[in-house]
């Protein structure tokens, strides 16, 4: 592109916000606008396509093509989008209601089919924009209007979901994490679906939610970042770490007790790795920032195209010809 | 039918000639006979022998339903003859029946005098029990009044295919070749493009092709020789056709066909999204093949993942379509009420076959046509077209591409199993002499409202990469520059203008008229989609005998075509004919307060023209004499 590069308030719509007051989606949405003014992208070649919820509004705000469809089938909608015109840089925003209720299906077939797109759930444990009630990541015993007595089912992981369905792509961060916009731009970078799970405060129905593990005093111990080619270590005093349990897992160990040179150190293109790390809830530490980033196979859509382009090279091309090929007889005049 | 219409018979070397204006053969047998590729094949040397014809397609759910049950059975019936053949025959002429099932399935309705030829090796205790015959049919006067030839087909199949060295089971597949050589021989008809076509299809399993080539020389060497003395030969003259080039069409293929033109001629590329149903994915099938020519086919998780890509594809500049039967039209809905408030173009094909909910799938009927006009919540009008057969098919597949393309309207086209499955002969087209109608998308910049509506009040669309025109769409309500709009008024004006676009459709349409007859007629006959054969063969004999009947066939069922209510107001009668409980019937009486009656039927299988006959001569009897 030739075009100058872009501030980031200039992806900014003329739209006015309607999200609640301090509402976790502002931050989100100013990281977006940092990643995309950090990618360079085009506006006008730039599409946000998303379903129902208060996280579906995103593309109103957006000065890029934007598409707000209907609940859960944003992935779908996308789909269609990027196949029909590859060049575009699709983006997908939904919350867990959209992504993993009512559209899980999409998200795992996007997934599954590696579109070169970036998928963005925006995980707050509720349904917000109808008023509370428990979602499919709120944690049992979560009590709302629609289960006073305390819910008994158990919650669905987003980045578990994308894992299971193939990601190649995971990424987990917080609404107000510093390095989010960072993540978005890793996100935009890799070739297939990248999936990102942001955990975002809803500050009217279940604010609070995730300060146990993104609370500015908790944090460091609450969570892992894993980094490249390091151990998987953690904690205030950065005195623990991860290691791989014989039988499958992670297990926390303090760092005085272990050589160093025995523990794992994080590759990010190690998808059992990344299975493990999606996997840990507290007590564990909770894995943020990217934890599978596996750029080695053909998107979707570039795949499709090369096979079209066989074809085209090898049938007719003319429906005309090709009307006429096989049994056809002429009625002379 | 052709029975009744029997011109003589005659006979020659002591042996029967019957000729007939028009022929109907069946083929029956288990689902796993081929009976369908006998009737196919049969229908290839009927259209090369230059007849008129009309198919029918009738098989079970089931792929390999247990074997000589009669639930397994399938069965392919072909009507043909020395005229435009407009249905697919009343009864057949010649039934073929490779098993106790098969008769039994098809014993109801046959003719005195019809020839059934009896695969009389399959005749066992067994099958007869599994068919629910207590005493052999042949024996016990069941079928007296019928010229009944019983053949060993599987035994003499067995023993004219044992040099290929297949297996008994493999050599018994040969079946279905054995019976189509000796129907080839009563209809006097070349064996070549048919072994011709073997070559072709079983090129890398030469011992097959080698057994159903032998099976097929075998019967009609059968036939030949004297050995069967009653067995018929039949005369049957050509169809005067309109000089051309003809392919035989089924409605899958037409469809498939009609959307490419479309597509081409918008200038677009064509996105066909679906999900596996029956009867529709036969499309899919078809345009899966056709990737050289600007189409995109993609197979969905989900028939509203189908729907949602399909209005993504259009959203981004293809014309997006997807492909469906009545369970996967209901999921659609609502993505379909999407395109409507999003204003983009979206073609959605409804196979209807018989429901409700899986009600029988693989049977015809007609009954989604008010889920297509109002099916959906809110006031989401869309255009809907019927196709009336498979050319006709071909025609409003790529009508719907401009009709949503040019007004930025999805439109709902509704086929059937019946004319999805049916082949007749068509005309190719000479396409290149047709005019193109390109799209124009809106790329100036300066003054763009996403809403603001042209003389026909459509919007413009804008695809995603023209510079300067960012905007946003969506499912919420909008005012004119796209901002989201609670306005009580707003949404008074928006859903007045999506309304009124629809209809102004009409302009782009023919006006009503008539297939048969002349406005003022006592009795009008009116239907639409794919009961347009038996009706406008009823039609025509009631004509023929003076009654004042008239047809009158709907293909755009909205918007209605201009001049409907006056043409249908000139008639005394109105008699409408439809296959489900009184659907376009309702739609006529509330638009236009006219006193129409039906006649209905939900038997899953197209109308027989005597029935459409007495329905019309019961009303003619009533009241126009």
């Amino acid at each position: 592109m030739t075009a100058p590069r872009l501030h980031p308030r200039d992806y900014r719509s003329d739209q006015e916000v309607r999200w609640c007051p301090g509402c976790g989606d502002y931050a989100i949405l100013r990281a977006v606008e940092k990643a995309l003014a950090a990618v360079g992208a085009d506006p006008d070649r730039t599409v946000f396509v998303s379903g129902i919820g208060c996280a579906a509004r995103f593309p109103y705000y957006l000065a890029t093509y934007g598409f707000h469809g209907i609940h859960g089938r944003a992935p779908a909608i996308a789909t269609g989008v990027k196949i029909a015109r590859p060049e575009l840089d699709v983006w997908v925003v939904g919350g867990d209601g959209d992504m993993l209720s009512i559209g899980t299906n999409h998200l795992i077939h996007a997934v599954r089919r590696d579109l070169d797109m970036v998928i963005l759930i925006l995980d707050n444990e509720v349904y917000g924009l109808t008023k509370g009630q428990i979602s499919p990541t709120s944690p049992v015993g979560t009590r709302t209007p629609s289960t006073p007595l305390g819910s008994v089912e158990r919650p669905l992981s987003a980045l578990r979901v994308a894992l299971a369905a193939g990601a190649r792509f995971v990424a987990r961060a917080a609404d107000t994490d510093r390095d989010l916009p960072d993540i978005l731009v890793r996100a935009h970078e890799h070739p297939g679906t990248a999936v990102v799970e942001i955990l975002q405060n809803c500050v009217v129905y279940n604010d609070g939610a995730f300060a146990h593990v993104t609370g500015r005093e908790v944090a460091a111990e609450a969570q892992v970042r894993p980094v490249p080619g390091e151990p998987l270590v953690f904690g205030a005093a950065r005195d623990k770490a991860l290691r791989v349990r014989p039988e499958g897992g992670l297990k926390m160990v303090r760092l005085e007790e272990v050589d160093p040179a025995d523990l794992p150190r994080f590759d990010p293109t190690e998808r059992e790795l990344a299975v493990m790390l999606a996997a840990l809830e507290p007590p564990m530490p909770v894995a943020m920032g990217v934890l599978l980033e596996d750029p080695a196979a053909e998107p979707y859509e570039r795949a499709l195209r090369r096979r079209e382009e066989e074809a085209a090279a090898a049938g007719p091309t003319d429906l005309g010809e090709l009307l006429r090929t096989g049994p056809v007889w002429v009625v002379p005049g | 039918m052709a029975v009744a219409e029997e011109s003589g018979r005659t006979r020659e070397a002591g042996r029967e000639v019957r000729e007939l204006e028009t022929a109907v053969v069946r083929f029956a047998g288990d689902s796993g006979d081929g009976i369908q590729l006998s009737g196919r094949l049969f229908t290839l040397s009927t259209a090369l022998a230059g007849h008129g014809l009309e198919t029918f397609p009738d098989f079970p759910a089931e792929i390999r339903a247990p074997a000589g049950t009669t639930y397994g059975v399938s069965a392919y019936q072909i009507h043909f003859g020395g005229r435009r053949v407009r249905t697919v025959g009343d009864r057949p002429d010649v039934l073929v029946a490779l098993n106790p099932a098969a008769l039994r399935v098809h014993l109801e309705g046959l003719a005195p005098g019809t020839v059934v030829i009896l695969d009389s090796g399959s005749f066992t205790e067994r099958n007869l029990r599994k068919a629910g015959f207590a005493r052999d049919p042949r024996t016990d006067g069941t079928l007296a009044s019928f010229r009944v030839i019983g053949i060993d087909i599987s035994d003499l199949t067995k023993r004219a295919t044992a040099h290929t060295g297949l297996g008994v089971r493999e050599c018994l597949r040969a079946k279905n070749f054995f019976a189509l050589g000796l129907v080839f021989w009563m209809f006097d008809r070349d064996l070549a493009p048919v072994e011709a076509w073997a070559r072709a299809r079983f090129r890398d399993r030469p011992a097959v092709l080698e057994a159903n080539l032998a099976a097929l020389r075998a019967g009609h060497a059968l036939a030949e020789t004297t050995e069967i003395p009653q067995l018929p030969s039949f005369r049957v003259p050509r169809a005067r056709f309109r000089p051309g080039l003809y392919r035989a069409l089924t409605g899958h293929e037409a469809i498939a066909f009609g959307l490419v033109d479309g597509a081409r001629r918008a200038g677009l590329p064509l996105f066909y999204a679906s999900y596996p149903i029956t009867p529709a994915s036969p499309v899919l099938h078809q345009l899966a093949r056709m990737r050289g020519l600007g189409v995109t086919t993609f197979q969905a998780e989900d028939e509203i993942a189908a729907v949602s890509a399909a209005i993504g594809a259009s959203y981004a500049g293809a014309i997006g379509v997807t492909g469906t039967s009545g369970p996967g039209l209901d999921l659609k809905q609502e993505a379909i009420g999407l395109a409507v408030m999003a204003e983009l173009p979206l073609v959605v094909v409804d196979m209807q076959r018989a429901g409700p909910s899986t009600g029988m799938p693989t049977k015809t009927e007609q009954s989604d046509l008010l889920a297509a006009l109002w099916g959906r919540h809110g006031d989401a009008p869309v255009v809907v077209l019927a196709a009336s057969g498979p050319a006709d098919a071909f025609e409003r597949a790529r009508e719907a591409v401009r009709l949503a393309v040019h007004h930025m309207v999805p439109v709902i086209l509704l086929a059937d199993a019946f004319v999805a499955n049916a082949a007749e002969p068509w005309r190719i087209p000479d396409l290149a002499r047709e005019p193109d109608w390109p799209v124009r998308f809106r790329t100036e910049n300066g003054d763009f409202r996403p809403y603001a509506r042209d003389d026909r009040m459509v919007r413009p669309w804008v695809v995603p990469g023209t510079p300067g025109l960012a905007h946003r769409i969506g499912g919420l309500e909008k005012d004119e520059f796209g901002r989201v709009s609670y306005d009580p008024d707003n949404h008074e004006r928006m859903g007045r203008a999506r309304w009124k676009k629809v209809l102004r459709v009409a302009e782009d349409l023919p006006p009503a008229e008539l297939e048969q007859g002349e406005p003022g007629d006592c009795v009008c006959v009116v239907g639409w989609g794919g009961t347009w054969g038996p009706i406008s063969r009823a039609v025509t004999t009631r004509r023929r005998r003076g009654e004042r009947v008239a047809h009158l066939h709907l293909r755009h069922l909205w918007p209605l075509p201009r001049g409907l209510g006056e043409l249908l107001r000139s008639f005394d009668h109105l008699l409408v004919v439809e296959m489900n409980r009184g659907q376009l019937v309702r739609l006529l009486r509330g638009e236009y307060l006219v006193d129409a009656r039906s006649h209905l039927a939900t038997r899953g299988r197209p109308f027989a023209v005597d029935e459409i006959e007495r329905a019309i001569d019961a009303m003619v009897e009533e009241h126009c004499r």
